[in-house]
């Protein structure tokens, strides 16, 4: 069997541009063999190189006191306490869980699983951000129900809980959804490994399922261009996931890195051998010699090129010591699964692959994958950027029904319960949730210790939309007071960033802003970004691109779980606090998209220092037991908080919004930052407005739990039985 | 699992439970932590071993997906060498407790009547049920029928089917109508001879007041107490 010719023409259809071919032969002084093209195809990437991005990621801030492993490995890790480590990271798989939801959500779950137990962590709870378009729509609906099946068939078969995320539903999402998954593992400080290929002479180890043809150029032609009509015809790109399998591979993997014989491991992941054996020999600054003969084959007469690039999942590549390599096959044998020396690392920083006999490849490694092209594409500000920002308020016609603009808001596909979703996932397996999915952030108790942590994901698309700046910037406050408000202090970042084409000056321009907006926050807020994933092309012809993205996860730690506060009132008779400052501000709301039709505005502007003082208080607050229940205000403003605080507790409410100035949609609506509501035992409330004053956060009591009825001025009365029901029956009844 | 404190006897006593670990048994750990908190020795068996140690007391058969559930949910666990022994030490009258997928395994290996089958609504759900406690086989002693406990539930396939054949001692009914379609809402049954429990709602979910309601850790003492009572009466 012989390779193709490799032309120029060809190479372009491996999406490679005039400038890169070029480079190539500059590289090799020669033509690339047809596996070797491959390699230069999936590596060169976006998805894989980071070329459009890697410049504006390099300003973001990455160190910090607890801060063990930043970017640049599998996931980002950072210190708890009590000799132990969160490893965590958020990653997206978009334009398969669009071309094939149900195994595109499963294997996105399966590859940031992967992520974390490769670095040695058990992964203890996964959160999922997902972003459909309007639930009205016959085949947004098929795409939910896909990706939440397939996030639960795989996370429940594999057993880690999933705990918490997001769902958000926009037009803008129509023709490019997004499934992005968060995972956290927890590693004992001294036991973490890394994706080092070190000690010429060691062997390198493949280990899991065999290889199949499923996958082939996922990386390089589905997550690195837009769609087109011919999508469908992408679906073979996407991998087939087994849950079981990965249970198995994650025992066998800490039970292998328990015998000390493995000096570096890495899964299989986007562009699958190739991309694990290049990152591993580059950071190592080796390199190493493979025979594909030896690779676990799931089909015969596979080619090199198929081999180097299939994206078969439950892979992972390890290197161990020399002359231990029987304690590793012992332990793979006993979870029957394949384990096979591929290889052996060598000294010269050179990549040669043998198959049938021949030298297929043979390539420097540091080209290929540390020094990787970098691009500075051009950016432009949107014409209408200024013209976006103008919102009239006086021209809007005032509110004259509160309470129905409430229920309306409650039963909106953004505001209403997610329930239907997270009940198909298994959130209690491993004994550590907390706090479950429905309030602000998760908790989770750290296995063995008094210890937990806070873990959300956010971001507003449609503030983002406005002004990517500002609302990545409230993507990671928001992420940081939800975590705040369970009394977690706000650890560490990691994000998922998903944008358009970078090759569009506008989608480049949003990509610019939204970092430093996202950098700017991070460093006042005083917690480094440990890693995420850039997500470029979520755009379809014809269509446009998607409203910039940048979903952020944020990791709280709680020295004292056992202080975690949830968002649900807990009682009659608590008294009600609304913390921070409600403005004049109604600009890209719910209320105005879900009342009005309108996405016009600025969004909330964002005293980055008022919301630090908030966090501090709310922190404070929990650690010395004052508080029954915290909420952040957000989407639907303080009036949607207190309803979601009352009916997840079947508790009423009576209170009165600071209305002074206002107008009553915005005393209800607003979505001003740096603002939660809490309650407290009335013989705490004195102790919360004090404790307020001390750290600078405007604080009143506004009202009184009890009661079966919503009563909140400015207009609001509405009886809990009818909200609960408005805000429970949405998804239930488009979904079924 | 390292020390935890216990809630009941000390440990010179603690009836010691095997806890079965097949391929894809997921709640394996927790179902040993929690007998750990109720007071047992609990000690996870590895599904390839073809012996139980000879002092063990109780068996227990977590929840999971064994074998990826690939085939039917139980139906291969049922072959794994370990299952021998433990038909054998169910014919021996000594408790045996089988917690979703152990419930499912227990019946596909013909320890309990019936079968389980996908929930009426063809989804996975997780979420806390109360059941009311009616004839739970020797476990009655230390868990009073009429009882109402709280626990959570989380699978995919948990419709109690009865066989046709063989009307089944019903454990547990769920109250307020099943979250899966089950027959006449039946929650858990009993074998005739009272020493096999099979349930879908996890106890071993249920023990902590910190991560929700601590019933199951009643139904867990039960079990224990029964272990307990069993080894005396057989000594």
């Amino acid at each position: 069997m012989s390779e193709p010719e490799v032309t120029d023409q060809l190479a372009r259809e491996h999406g490679l541009s005039d400038h890169e071919i070029a480079l190539i032969g500059e590289i090799l002084g020669r033509r690339p063999t047809f596996s070797e093209l491959g390699i230069f195809s999936v590596m060169w990437s976006e998805h894989c190189s980071y070329k459009s991005s890697k410049r504006y990621l390099r300003g973001l801030p990455t160190t910090g006191a607890c801060v063990v492993q930043g970017p640049g490995e599998n996931a980002g890790v950072v210190d708890v306490g009590d000799g132990r480590v969160a490893v965590f990271k958020i990653e997206s798989h978009n334009h398969p869980s669009y071309v094939e939801p149900h195994g595109g959500a499963a294997t996105g779950v399966g590859g940031i699983l992967r992520d974390i137990f490769t670095m040695g962590a058990r992964p203890l709870a996964t959160l999922d951000s997902l972003r459909f378009g309007p639930l009205d729509d016959p085949h947004q609906r098929y795409l939910v129900r896909g990706v939440v099946a397939g996030i639960g068939d795989y996370g429940n078969a594999f057993g880690c809980a999933t705990v918490g995320g997001e769902v958000t539903f926009h037009p803008r999402y129509r023709k490019n959804i997004l499934v992005n998954a968060m995972n956290l593992g927890i590693a004992r400080r001294d036991q973490i490994f890394l994706a080092k290929a070190a000690g010429p002479g060691n062997p390198v180890i493949y280990v899991g399922s065999k290889t199949g043809r499923d996958g082939i150029h996922g990386a390089s032609l589905l997550a690195s261009s837009e769609f087109d009509e011919d999508t469908d015809a992408k679906r073979p790109t996407v991998q087939l996931g087994d849950p079981f399998t990965e249970k198995l591979l994650l025992e066998a993997c800490l039970e292998a890195m328990g015998t000390g014989a493995i000096v570096g491991i890495q899964d299989m992941g986007a562009a699958g051998l190739t991309c694990s054996s290049f990152e591993m020999a580059s950071r190592s600054g080796t390199g190493i010699e493979m025979d594909l003969d030896a690779v676990p084959q799931r089909e015969s007469g596979m080619s090199a090129y198929e081999l180097l690039l299939s994206e078969s999942q439950e892979r992972m590549l390890l290197v161990a010591e020399k002359g231990r390599e029987a304690e590793i096959f012992a332990v793979f044998e006993k979870w029957d699964l394949d384990a096979a020396i591929v290889g052996r690392v060598t000294g010269d920083g050179r990549m040669r692959v043998r198959w049938h006999g021949q030298t297929v490849v043979d390539i420097p490694v540091d080209p290929v994958a540390a020094n990787a092209p970098v691009y500075e594409r051009p950016t432009a500000r949107p014409a209408d950027f200024a013209e976006r920002q103008q919102l009239d308020l006086a021209a809007l016609p005032p509110e004259r029904d509160p309470s129905g603009a409430l229920l309306q808001l409650l039963g909106s596909p953004n505001l209403c319960s997610r329930e239907w979703v997270y009940r198909q996932y298994d959130q209690l397996v491993g004994s550590a949730t907390v706090l479950r999915p429905g309030g602000d952030a998760a908790v989770v108790r750290i296995p063995e210790t008094e210890r937990g942590l806070a873990l959300t994901t956010d971001c507003n698309p449609r503030w983002c939309a406005q002004d990517p700046y500002l609302g990545a910037q409230h993507a990671v406050a928001e992420a940081a007071r939800n975590v705040a408000v369970t009394g977690a202090r706000p650890l560490a970042v990691t994000n998922c960033l998903n944008f358009g084409s970078p090759e569009r000056p506008e989608c480049m321009w949003e990509f610019a802003e939204a970092t430093r907006g996202m950098g700017d926050a991070c460093r006042a807020f005083g917690i480094p970004i440990t890693g995420g994933n850039v997500s470029f092309y979520n755009e379809t012809a014809g269509e446009g691109a998607i409203p910039p993205t940048p979903t952020i996860g944020v990791v709280g730690l709680l020295d004292d779980v056992t202080r975690a506060v949830p968002a649900a009132f807990r009682g009659a008779g608590d008294d009600v606090i609304l913390l921070g400052e409600t403005r004049n501000e109604l600009g890209a709301s719910e209320y105005l998209a879900v009342r009005h039709g309108l996405e016009r505005g600025a969004p909330p502007a964002l005293d980055l220092a008022a919301e630090t003082r908030l966090q501090k208080l709310l922190v404070e607050a929990a650690m010395r037991r004052l508080l029954r229940s915290a909420h952040d205000c957000s989407d639907g403003g303080a009036a949607v908080a207190l309803t979601e605080c009352a009916i997840r507790s079947g508790v009423g409410v009576e209170a009165a919004l600071p209305a002074e100035g206002l107008r009553p949609e915005v005393a209800l609506f607003a979505e001003s930052a740096a603002r939660a509501i809490v309650s407290c035992a009335p013989t705490d409330g004195d102790a919360v407005l004090s404790l307020a004053r001390s750290h600078s956060v405007p604080a009143q009591r506004i009202g009184r739990t009890g009661g079966a009825r919503l009563v909140i001025s400015p207009g609001v009365d509405v009886s809990l039985a009818e909200a609960h029901d408005v805000w429970a029956r949405t998804l239930p009844e488009a979904l079924g | 699992m390292s020390a935890s404190p216990t809630l009941a006897s000390p440990r010179v006593h603690a009836p010691f439970v095997g806890v079965l670990v097949f391929p894809g048994s997921l709640d394996d750990r927790d179902m040993e932590r929690s007998l750990g908190l109720c007071g047992a020795r609990a000690e996870r068996i590895w599904h390839k071993d073809t012996r139980l140690p000879p002092d063990l007391d109780g068996i227990a058969v977590p929840g999971g997906f064994s074998y990826g559930d690939y085939l039917r949910c139980g139906a291969m666990a049922r072959f794994s060498p370990v299952m021998r022994a433990v038909v054998d030490f169910a014919a021996s009258r000594r408790p045996v407790l089988g917690v979703c997928n152990g419930f499912q395994i227990l019946c596909e290996a013909g320890l309990l009547p019936g079968a389980l089958v996908r929930n009426r609504q063809l989804k996975y759900v997780c979420q806390d049920v109360r059941v009311v406690v009616e004839d739970p086989g020797d476990l009655r002693a230390k868990l009073a029928p009429g009882r109402a406990l709280v626990m959570p539930v989380k699978h995919g396939e948990g419709a109690y089917v009865p066989d046709p054949d063989h009307k089944p001692r019903v454990a547990f009914r769920y109250i307020g109508g099943s979250p899966n379609g089950s027959t006449d809402d039946i929650a858990g049954v009993a074998n005739d001879r009272g020493n096999v429990v099979g349930l879908m709602p996890h106890p071993e979910h249920a023990t902590d007041p910190l991560l929700g309601s601590t019933d199951g850790g009643e139904l867990l003492q039960a079990f224990l107490a029964t272990c307990l009572a069993v080894r005396e009466a057989q000594r």
